[in-house]
């Protein structure tokens, strides 16, 4: 069966993120696939590579892209969410002209329609949020 | 197939179990992740609504958050079961569609 | 309607301002109908104040986007579902609620109320019928 997931809060001030990372692995495991992984409201803040979580805590961010790049996951940041909170990929960065880019390569932005594609797409449509 | 509801919030907090019991259709699925697992304990406030929910609701706990909040089965009210992750993904598969009450 | 198009609810639950979620849920709603998909809202518990009249935030210095709500029926989304024992409880009646109509283009683009009151149990039985749930 074909899961996307939307995860609407960012990491360690909420579980969502979290629980979703656990779901998307125990859903791998059964044989089933993820098609999509959306971030979306604060969540989009899973995505930076700027996080220096302490070293006896996990690294959501790090989770998540070894789980994208050992699966081939698709991890999608809402643009205007990101946008909205400073979130920027190198591409995006040099089109508005800032200084700076923190969205870790194993993400990439696109637009709200890969949230509702990924609804098409996929037999479940799951939301972690708050 | 019927519908599967999840609710991540303490009902001792928050609103979302008691929004959930309220507009889902008897024979729906309803499973406690994160905070919410909190309202499935024994002698709580909520116990007999959960449990008069019972009688026409399957409720089932995410053992992972309820063992990470110091909880385990024989602490819970009578009735409800647990899941792994795994679970938690199969109860996903077999219901048509899901909701996250939030 | 074809069988690859999808019924999709947005359900929302959040008063608006407060958090974000109401803002950005209208935002994913809108992109939505240029899928065209089956899309419905519904507004239940502090959701039914998204959509009340009279919305001003001059004093606050957020951004009003309430008028957004009154565009749904341009884009062909016309099925507002409010939750008739949510507004009660908060002691509202449709009145409070701004005017959200759309064209019908098989009525010779009369124009209808978008809005739909429903029962809780109704709500229930709608939010069952869905391919695709999104709340916040």
């Amino acid at each position: 069966m074909k899961f996307t997931l939307l995860i609407n809060e960012g990491p360690y001030q909420h579980q969502a993120s979290d629980t979703a990372y656990q779901f998307a692995k125990a859903a791998i495991a059964k044989g089933h696939e993820i098609y999509r992984v959306f971030f979306y409201n604060d969540g989009v803040n899973n995505a930076t590579r700027l996080a220096i979580p302490p070293q006896d805590d996990r690294n959501i961010t790090e989770n998540w892209a070894a789980l994208a790049k050992e699966h081939d996951l698709d991890m999608v940041v809402c643009i205007a969410a990101a946008q909205r909170r400073g979130m920027l990929d190198a591409d995006e960065a040099e089109r508005q002209g800032k200084d700076a880019h923190n969205i870790h390569p194993a993400f990439r932005i696109s637009g709200l329609g890969q949230l509702v594609e990924g609804g098409i797409q996929s037999d479940r449509l799951l939301t972690f949020g708050d | 197939m019927a519908m599967l509801h999840t609710v991540n919030k303490s009902p001792f907090e928050r609103n979302s179990l008691n929004s959930c019991l309220t507009k889902s259709k008897e024979g729906s699925t309803i499973l406690l992740i994160e905070d919410a697992v909190l309202g499935a304990l024994k002698g709580t406030v909520i116990a007999d609504k959960l449990t008069t929910a019972m009688t026409t609701k399957n409720i089932y706990v995410l053992g992972s958050d309820l063992n990470t909040r110091g909880f385990t089965e024989a602490d819970i009210l009578d009735g409800i079961k647990v899941v792994d992750y795994s679970g938690f993904v199969d109860l996903v598969a077999e219901h048509a569609n899901v909701q996250s009450w939030l | 309607m074809s069988d690859d198009v999808k019924k999709f609810m947005f359900v929302n639950t959040k008063a608006p301002y407060g958090t974000v979620y109401a803002l950005e849920s209208l935002e994913v709603v809108l992109i939505s109908a240029a899928f065209d998909q089956d899309v419905s809202l519904a507004f239940c518990d502090d959701g039914v104040f998204q959509i009340t009249k009279n919305q001003n935030t001059e004093g606050s210095g957020m951004k009003n986007f309430s008028p957004a709500y009154k565009a749904l029926g341009d884009y062909d989304i016309n099925k507002l579902y409010v939750e008739k024992e949510s507004l009660e409880e908060r002691g509202l009646t449709l009145d409070n609620l701004m005017d959200l109509t759309y064209e019908d283009e098989d009525d010779d683009w009369a124009e209808k109320p978008s809005i739909k009151l429903v029962t809780r149990a109704e709500l229930a039985d709608l939010m069952d019928q869905q391919d695709v749930v999104i709340s916040s």
